[in-house]
């Protein structure tokens, strides 16, 4: 048996297969946490039906999203409109396998970690150009416009705010940066902590979330580039952005937060069962309160306008960013 | 590399030559789309598979740094600026055919293509290739270490390119504007 299917590939389609798993449950918990966050803020219960305190709401919805028939609009190019969804939510799941849940867990542990989750994250902006143009639709067309400009602005910010870590640590390799987090996390340092904001702001914007949901803006675009979706194909949009705040707020904790280490005490660098289980909480616990907050930034603050959205990236972000990495390069040298 | 099955080898070995022949593929067709689309963004993304496909075969070779290059640069940014300037130009439903080409120059095309086709081919067949390629080549550290020493004055010269075409992109950009209150 082991002749055939060598252990190493075995483990390989294993832990694929669980991290499509974790990527579809973490959207399906989190498409309830914030309906019911959302309704909190709003003084009004949120999804309460279904279930106790509609805790099964999202099962019903995704059972109607799945018995929903996908229609394409007659003017829209039939193949490109069908393989935008696809497109959109593959690459963040794909990016999970470098992410270290654990110092155990982690599917691969590339030299290039920081570097493959970037570089996917790039072909997002390629999934909702293609989803707006092939839809035939005004409204789309405009969303997906705005999304590349939106996304190619402030994907400069967010590079230059994780370069200042990776020079730091000198190595784009996710466990390279969660070792020099052992003693202290960089989010506590000045130079990580101002990095640690703008890649957060960045994050926000890329995962194209209130306030900067412009693409997609309700009151001025209908959805933007999602339009015209119906079914499942609006799912997997669904998906793919769960599954980006996911990974953006992974990577947070990863290069900013310590990764899977607790704080102070709390902490273990072990390989054992409970060690691993032990970092796995730590880390899961980090991501979810950054999801909350984002959640929390997105029903409380109004949509900006688009001029002061890239005014904001160019004029105050890339500037702070850029100034951050030159000090903390100068004073790594000192 | 063989294709003929053989009991005796593991099947990752198989699995190895399926994702090359794979990237192939994907480059290949890629490519084709990107010739023969008769819509310009059917070109594009046919441009940019063929580019994911490369990206695989540089994988295939252990390069991960210049396969993530290639997908964040040239997908990521080459393919997403193409795009944006095609859809700015016409939505779908206003697209129209391109002239197809005529049989001269289809026979011209033709010919190009089976000249460079066997100039390359022979300078592959004709090349004595080592059996055994150094595996370390093309990692993160080499090529850092590469752009900051021995070709240095190469990288420098790129960015200087680079740093042109962008004063120059600003400069046909403001050719259009008034300046404000004149």
């Amino acid at each position: 048996m082991t002749d055939v299917f060598p252990p190493d590939l075995i483990r390989l389609i294993v832990s694929f297969v669980i991290v499509v798993a974790f990527a579809f449950t973490n959207a399906a918990v989190l498409v309830l946490v914030e309906r019911k966050i959302c309704g909190h803020i709003q003084r009004r219960p949120g999804p309460f039906e279904v279930g106790p305190h509609g805790l099964l709401q999202t099962a019903v919805d995704g059972v109607k999203l799945m018995a929903k028939q996908m229609l394409v609009p007659r003017n829209a190019d039939a193949g490109l409109f069908r393989a935008a969804p696809i497109l959109s939510f593959v690459p963040p799941i794909a990016a999970l396998i470098v992410v270290p849940f654990a110092r155990m867990l982690q599917v691969r542990d590339l030299d290039i970690g920081v570097l493959f989750i970037l570089s996917l994250a790039a072909v997002n902006v390629l999934a909702i150009l293609v989803a707006g143009w092939s839809s035939a639709n005004k409204y789309s067309l405009f969303g997906a416009i705005r999304a590349v400009a939106q996304n190619v602005a402030y994907e400069i910010p967010l590079l230059l705010s994780l370069l200042t870590i990776v020079i730091w640590v000198g190595s784009f390799r996710m466990s390279d940066i969660v070792a020099a987090q052992g003693g202290f996390w960089f989010a506590f340092t000045p130079m990580g902590f101002v990095a640690f904001l703008v890649y957060f702001i960045c994050g926000i914007a890329e995962t194209n979330r209130a306030p900067f949901d412009l693409p997609e803006a309700e009151s001025e675009l209908t959805a933007g580039f999602h339009t015209e979706y119906a079914g499942m194909g609006f799912g997997l949009f669904f998906l793919g952005e769960y599954t980006n705040m996911l990974l953006v707020s992974a990577i947070a904790t990863t290069l900013f937060l310590g990764g899977w280490n607790g704080p102070a005490f709390l902490t273990t660098a072990g390989t054992g069962f409970w060690a691993t289980v032990i970092q796995t909480l730590w880390f899961l616990a980090k991501v979810y309160g950054l999801i909350v907050v984002m959640i929390w930034v997105r029903w409380t603050y109004p949509r900006v306008r688009f001029d002061q959205l890239l005014n904001f990236c160019w004029k105050i972000l890339i500037p702070i960013s850029m100034a951050n990495l030159a000090v903390t390069a100068v004073w790594l040298k000192l | 590399m063989t294709f003929t099955f053989d009991p005796s080898l593991k099947l990752y070995i198989y699995l190895a030559d399926a994702a090359f022949l794979g990237f192939v593929f994907l480059a290949l067709a890629g490519g084709v789309v990107a010739v023969g689309a008769k819509r310009l963004i059917h070109a594009v993304l046919g441009l940019a598979t063929s580019l994911v496909g490369v990206a695989g075969l540089y994988v295939y070779l252990g390069t991960h740094f210049i396969a993530a290059m290639q997908i964040l640069i040239y997908v990521g940014a080459v393919c997403i600026s193409i795009v944006f300037a095609v859809m700015l130009a016409r939505p779908p439903s206003e697209a129209e055919r391109a002239p197809r080409a005529g049989p001269g120059k289809l026979a011209a095309g033709f010919g190009v293509g089976l000249f460079a086709a066997l100039v390359l081919g022979s300078a592959v067949f004709a090349t004595r290739w080592r059996a055994e390629p150094t595996a370390v080549a093309g990692t993160l550290q080499e090529v850092g270490e590469g752009l900051l020493t021995r070709y240095a004055f190469v990288f420098e010269l790129i960015s200087l390119v680079l740093l042109v075409a962008i004063v120059g992109s600003v400069v046909l950009a403001r050719r259009g504007r008034r300046p404000a209150g004149g």
